[in-house]
């Protein structure tokens, strides 16, 4: 099958999703009212608070929510064949992700512009608050133990990708002074900046860095897993405007470029798709595609992280409730088109059956190595690059994303501890370097914990970080469900997704302790099981609040939508 | 027609792109020249509550300048009325 048709199918069946499925969610379901009154208005404070232009909302939404995970999820999952992780994403985005999205974003608009966990509290209760919160707190910890090793794993099979990775930082420092202490250009400054970026990409090949093979006793993988927490430390504790601000904005310039250049290479190079459709010889060890394939792909077909972007900032500046649409499910569409992306690089850009293989030689495998791999190739014979170069480009996409996402991530996590410590009275943990360095050590004891001194069996947490996932987006569907209910208009088209998804993760999650207890890895085993245990609170979370709004329910069932 | 729109849509992609830069972290920034500022006020007001200020000799001066804001800010900090008792505002 020629790639392009599989990428177009995709797009297509993503833009009816748009067209169509979010017109009737909007005008039947959500029912956006262009009149309404949106926080922005009512609590404008030109700072949190502030009516923002809908194409920059969508923008930030999209390059918030995509990052290095649309990337990992799928180029992992096609090792069951191109067509389930090709129709999860596609399907996910449509009825999954864009809804979820954005009902997170209509719910915490319609309550004041609250954070979806304040929402939680407001509507389910202050336990559902607080399970919120660990929730949380397990999803920021598993992202970046895994971000980690898969940034080590790159480093070290694309050594031309750590110069250009490591000066993007430099580049970001740059364009952050330049702007708040020199008022300068924006536009002049971004263009500079991204010229700056690809010179330092070219340059990658020519000066590749490759660490020793041991310092300290410490292999490769377990060195560049320490350098980036170091990294990540150090990052989330300077002021957001020095680096993050400018480092997430010049990202979100090069996903706009780097997303051109992988369909525009893809149009040209017109690769076929060489994986099976279905894979008829899994490698041994691959767990069984139901239910492991949906938190496998997380984001790219719905994640629960985008509920905390949409409920963080994007609620409160939305300008006109009609905006929430294309801001939303808009945005969740930009994620669906990176994770397509992936698929295909995954799947179209090795030559032969037998490459493709050869990658993808055990579960896990697959990850940023297969997508960097493809990809280049795809690239490399579409535009003309030299494969150093495309490789390069790619590997150092996904490690930006990754990279961000970390800085973020650990910041979260220390705000998290530092509130613990506020709710509990433990003076200790609200200090600042305190509860980073906590953030930091729990994240390494997970990297550690699960991958072995080395950090390489690392990736084994990827699926269990989209258990954690799903289940956050099932907390966030639950609260929109209930919204719905309340307001006695029909909440089938979240319920059945979040019942959906809570079945999976729990199976999920049943299988692979089954694993970790056959082959003694307490470890995971222990983890799993705490994910468990809330992945069952959430359930019963659920149930009890449907449990009493039943009477309306029954009414709805019977047909008595208002 | 076209040359006289070229330079106003060069500039609306400006404001975009300078919204797209500021809009996510407008509240974090703001927070931070906050904290900044009520450090530096507690800096320029320390002798008046009885902290001892090395540089008590410049920051005299900008004492008046700072009158208003001295308002603002022992309000953000839970005190309706200035907490000094030989230094009302309100």
């Amino acid at each position: 099958m020629n790639a392009i048709l599989l990428a177009a199918i995709g797009l297509g069946a993503m833009a009816a999703g748009y067209l169509f499925y979010s017109r009737f969610i909007a005008t039947r379901i959500y029912r956006l009212d262009p009149d309404y009154r949106t926080p922005s208005h009512v609590q404008q404070d030109g700072v949190d608070f502030i009516p923002t232009n809908p194409y920059v909302l969508w923008g930030h939404h999209f390059t918030s929510v995509a990052g290095a995970a649309p990337i990992i999820g799928p180029a992992i999952a096609v090792i069951w064949g191109w067509v389930p992780a090709f129709l999860w994403v596609v399907l996910g985005t449509i009825f999954f992700a864009g809804v979820h999205d954005f009902g997170a974003i209509w719910a915490s608009v319609r309550h004041r512009g609250q954070s979806i966990g304040a929402v939680t509290g407001e509507l389910v209760g202050k336990r559902a608050r607080n399970l919120f919160m660990v929730v949380i707190f397990l999803v920021l910890l598993m992202v970046n133990a895994v971000f980690a090793v898969a940034i080590g794993n790159s480093f070290i099979n694309t050594p031309s990708s750590v110069v250009p990775a490591w000066s993007a930082i430099l580049v970001a420092l740059v364009i952050g002074q330049l702007i708040y202490r020199r008022g300068a250009n924006l536009m002049w400054t971004s263009l500079g900046g991204l010229v700056a970026l690809y010179i330092f990409l070219y340059l990658g090949p020519f000066i590749p860095i490759t660490l020793p093979d041991t310092v300290l006793g410490l292999e490769t993988r377990a060195q560049w897993i320490i350098i980036m927490f170091v990294y990540a430390a150090i990052a989330s504790m300077l002021p957001v405007w020095v680096l993050l601000q400018p480092r997430d904005y010049i990202n979100g310039l090069q996903l706009f470029v780097g997303l051109g250049i992988l369909y525009l290479a893809l149009v040209v190079a017109a690769p076929s798709v060489v994986a099976p459709a279905f894979n008829p010889d899994l490698p041994a060890g691959t767990p069984p595609i139901f239910p492991l394939l949906f938190v496998t792909i997380a984001c790219g077909a719905i994640s629960g992280f985008h509920s905390l972007v949409g409920s963080g900032t994007t609620s409160k500046q939305i300008d006109k409730e009609t905006d929430e649409r294309l801001v939303g499910y808009g945005g969740s569409v930009g994620e669906g088109m990176l994770a397509l992306a992936a698929i295909v690089a995954t799947t179209a850009g090795f030559a032969t059956l037998e490459d493709w293989q050869g990658v993808y030689q055990n579960f896990g495998a697959g990850g940023i190595t297969a997508f960097v791999q493809g990809g280049a190739s795809i690239v490399s014979n579409g535009l003309g690059f030299s494969p150093e170069f495309a490789a390069t480009l790619l590997a150092v996409m996904a490690i930006l994303f990754a990279g961000t996402t970390m800085d973020t991530g650990v910041r979260l996590q220390r705000y998290i501890i530092q509130e613990w410590g506020n709710i509990y009275n433990i003076k200790l943990l609200t200090n600042g370097y305190v509860a980073t360095l906590v953030a930091v050590g729990s994240c390494l004891a997970l990297a550690f914990g699960a991958g072995g001194a080395s950090g390489a069996g690392g990736m084994l947490i990827w699926p269990l970080f989209g258990t954690t996932n799903q289940l956050l987006a099932g907390l966030t569907l639950l609260v929109v469900s209930l919204i719905l209910v309340k307001l006695k208009r029909s909440p089938w088209f979240t319920l059945v997704p979040m019942v959906f998804l809570l079945a999976m993760t729990i199976l999920a999650l049943l299988y692979q302790l089954w694993g970790f207890v056959a082959d003694a890895n307490w470890f995971l085993a222990g983890l799993d099981l705490l994910i468990l245990v809330a992945a069952v609170l959430v359930a019963l979370e659920a149930g009890s609040a449907l449990m009493k709004e039943r009477g309306k329910l029954a009414e709805l069932a019977a047909g008595g939508d208002d | 027609m076209a040359e006289s729109e070229q330079p106003s849509r060069w500039k609306r992609l400006g404001a975009l792109l300078e919204e797209f830069y500021h809009a996510p972290y407008r509240g974090a920034v703001a927070r931070m020249r906050r904290d900044e500022e009520d450090l530096f006020m507690l800096f320029v007001y320390a002798e008046m509550m009885g902290v001892p200020n090395p540089a008590g000799f410049y920051t005299l001066e900008l004492q008046p300048l700072l009158l208003e804001r001295f308002h603002d800010w022992h309000r953000r900090m839970g005190m309706d009325h200035s907490p000094l008792e030989h230094f009302r505002c309100c």
